[in-house]
């Protein structure tokens, strides 16, 4: 027995922890347990990648199997990292079609929370571009499935957390870009009226994401800087950095933090002055395009290993609701505020416009989301309950990939295809077979 | 222009030697996998080509069937610059105690193989003038202890194989590495709890082992310095009381 967490490091559980070896094993490693999930780099903030008795490792599938360098169409194991493909292929010209705030993500757990990037206005969730995937069932079967084959059964294991079988191929198309480098705008909103207006604005860049200063308080609750983005042509390049490397390497040399650091180092006043400077530093730069390697652009927190540390032993949670755009303003007003009241201090406060929903369990759908980090106490834990009530009153639903602790209430109310998904399960003998810490505790 | 230089990895399904085929494939070098599972051998040998954008194929060889080794030399498409061989078998060391052809495919598998396997390409390489042969032995080879003394003696026999190739071959300029790895987090040593600083991943193995074949130049490389120090004071433990000792 091996204790497991996920990225915030609550819930922990205690699990069976198993391998696959080679894509071959997995039938039989399915047929031998019950109890089991998948997991990949376990990223995931909560519970979604325990299993509920056994969990099984696909890290070693990590082989790419074909890529055609005319289409860009790549086929991979899905335990093949975002950071493999990224570094193999950038320096090539092609770029991901859809890429998470980490690259330390399998594809399998990309195409499982269909995650979305700061582009899914414009492209939707990373399941969108899938065009076929291998699965290993339950039964112990492994079947092809694609929009036009199997049909339900992709729809369904797009944003499925897992839960229908496992992911052990999948194939996507990669896009080309002219160089590594993004051209990068910065906008200024004084408020979430104007960062949401600046959002909505910018929805005709390819990505756009914006940060908000969440101990902003009073007028300027929800003061933020907007970040939108285009891959930089080659002319642009030479125009703003004459002479610089096209494609720019990932980063090296990670900092690390080596420590749990104590509740206390992230109490008001420290994260406050660290988003003031964050602030100033984008208000200087503010206006102006300017260029920006792909890797601290897309992945601005995967410099700092470990960062999941500095929440202490007692971990976190992150918070991600998806509210629809005629209740956005009114109801991340007032989740904000909320936060902000109690003064926690949120490390992270992200907001992103989503377009419209694939998966039957996928998370994003056409309004804005918003994600913070909070550490875990008992008054955190009660006012996210509270928080909820709002979410479900707007409409709006949390995101599986980041849960740790909303009730099968909340989630029922925010996922409609709820049934149909619970319906294939059975038809797939998936019920009681193929079970997540998470998927008990909601009982999907 | 320049030719390309080649390399043949025997045990190209192993976590190690898949590392060391990817780092020779990313350094420009043809890459041949030699294997007994031609499946396994073929999603490396895809992945190397994908991530490298190398040349890269597969060659069945059971490293059991000595005397297919003449055979399987003169079918291979180019006499390599290099040939690396990683093949092993840990075996279960309780297992050949009692169980003689248990111990016998242990002691074949890590000695008498790659052993016959590395001198006939000695022969071709002395014959050619050039090339460079790489053994992955083992620390396990310094000095047997009761937790794995036949694959231990195994590995010393091939390590004192590749001392005596070197010895005889250097003034003919052909270069013969010993590689011993310590610790590494592969297949062979999954689920095994072990101490960090002395355990190297894959990749470090195959950049020591360039670094050693076909840079540096070395003969004997510990791929983690500390090896050294670590079988130093191993083997400087006197047999009265090293017999007594659990290590
Ligand atoms: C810093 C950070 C930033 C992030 N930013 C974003 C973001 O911008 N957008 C976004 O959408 N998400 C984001 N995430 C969440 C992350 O992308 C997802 O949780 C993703 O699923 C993690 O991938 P993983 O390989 O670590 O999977 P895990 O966390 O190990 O698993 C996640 C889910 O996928 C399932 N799964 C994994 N592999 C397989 C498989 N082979 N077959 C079937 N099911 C499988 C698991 O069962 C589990 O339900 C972020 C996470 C972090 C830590
Ligand atoms: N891991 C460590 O800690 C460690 C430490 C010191 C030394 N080593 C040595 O490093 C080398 C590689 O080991 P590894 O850790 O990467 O383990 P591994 O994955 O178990 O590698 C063993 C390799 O030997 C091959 N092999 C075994 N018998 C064979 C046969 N009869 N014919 C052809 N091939 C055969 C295996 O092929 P199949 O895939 O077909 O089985 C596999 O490719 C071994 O020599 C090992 O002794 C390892």
């Amino acid at each position: 027995m091996t204790e497991l967490s996920g990225w915030g490091r609550y819930p922990r559980h205690e699990t069976e922890l198993i391998s696959a070896g080679t894509p071959a094993a997995i039938p039989s490693l399915l047929a031998e347990r019950t109890g089991l999930i998948a997991r990949g780099r376990g990223r995931a903030y909560g519970d979604a990648a325990i299993g509920d008795q056994t969990t099984l490792g696909s890290c070693q599938l990590n082989r790419m199997r074909s890529f055609d360098p005319v289409s860009g169409r790549l086929t991979v194991e899905a335990g093949v990292q975002l950071a493999d493909i990224l570094a193999v292929f950038v320096p090539r010209g092609f770029f991901p079609p859809v890429v998470p705030g980490t690259k330390f993500v399998t594809v399998g757990g990309m195409i499982a929370a269909d995650v979305h990037g700061k582009n899914h206005h414009r492209v939707g969730g990373f399941g969108n571009h899938v065009e076929e995937m291998t699965l290993a069932l339950p039964s112990g079967e492994t079947v092809v499935c694609s929009r036009s084959r199997n049909t339900e059964l992709f729809e369904a294991t797009v944003g499925g957390m897992g839960l229908t079988g496992v992911i052990v191929e999948a194939t996507f198309c990669l896009r080309p870009i002219e160089t590594g480098w993004m051209r990068q705008h910065t906008v200024v909103a004084g408020n979430l009226d104007e960062a949401i207006s600046a959002l909505s604005a910018s929805a005709s860049a390819s990505y756009s994401v914006a940060w908000i200063d969440c101990l902003a308080l009073g007028p300027s609750l929800g003061r933020s800087l907007i970040y939108a983005a285009e891959h930089a042509s080659v002319r642009h390049v030479e125009s703003l950095r004459p002479g610089a490397e096209l494609f720019p390497s990932s980063r090296r040399g990670r900092v690390s933090v080596p420590i749990d650091l104590p509740p206390f180092a992230l109490g008001r006043v420290s994260v406050s002055a660290f988003n003031e400077l964050y602030f100033r530093a984008g208000v200087i730069t503010s206006g102006y395009p300017f260029l920006v390697p792909w890797d601290p652009y897309f992945f601005p927190l995967d410099g700092i290993g470990d960062w999941n540390r500095i929440y202490g032993r007692r971990g976190f949670v992150q918070y991600q609701c998806v509210i629809p755009i005629s209740a956005a303003r009114s109801t991340l007003g007032e989740i904000l505020e909320r936060i902000t009241r109690v003064g926690t201090g949120s490390f992270l406060a992200v907001l992103k416009q989503l377009g419209p929903s694939s998966g039957l369990l996928s998370f994003p759908r056409e309004g804005y989301t918003l994600a913070l980090d909070l550490p875990v106490s008992r008054d955190v834990l009660q006012l996210l309950n509270e928080l909820d009530e709002i979410v479900v009153a707007a409409g709006g639903r949390l995101y599986l990939a980041k849960d740790a602790r909303q009730s099968p209430e909340t989630f029922m109310a925010g996922y409609p295809h709820l049934a149909r998904f619970q319906d294939l399960r059975r038809a797939l003998g998936a019920d009681g077979h193929l079970v997540s810490k998470l998927s008990a505790r909601l009982n999907i | 222009m320049q030719v390309q230089k080649s390399v043949l990895i025997v045990g190209g399904t192993s976590d190690i030697g898949r590392a060391t085929a990817l780092a020779y494939a990313q350094a420009g070098w043809r890459v041949l996998l030699a294997a007994r599972n031609e499946d396994a051998a073929r999603r490396n040998a895809d992945d190397i080509a994908i991530r490298a954008e190398g040349n890269v194929s597969v060659h069945l060889l059971d490293i059991l069937e000595t005397t297919g080794f003449s055979a399987f030399v003169d079918s291979l498409p180019v006499l390599p610059d290099t040939v690396v061989c990683v093949v092993g078998e840990l075996g279960d060391q309780a297992q050949a105690q009692v169980d003689l052809s248990h111990a016998t495919l242990v002691l074949r598998t890590n000695f008498e193989g790659p052993a016959l396997l590395l001198g006939l390409f000695a022969e071709r390489f002395a014959a050619r003038g050039s090339g460079t042969l790489v053994g992955v032995s083992s620390v396990a080879g310094d000095r047997g202890r009761a937790s794995n003394y036949v694959y231990g003696s195994a590995k010393a026999g091939f390590t004192a194989f590749l001392s005596g190739l070197r010895n005889r071959l250097a003034p003919a300029g052909i270069k013969v590495v010993t590689t011993k790895p310590g610790f590494v987090r592969t297949r062979m040593t999954a689920g095994m709890k072990l101490p960090l600083v002395l355990t190297a991943e894959p990749d470090e193995v195959a950049r020591a082992i360039i670094a050693a074949a076909e840079l540096k130049g070395r003969d004997v490389v510990y791929v983690r310095g500390i090896w050294w120090m670590v079988m130093t004071i191993i083997c400087g433990i006197p047999e009265r009381i090293f017999k007594r000792l659990r290590i």
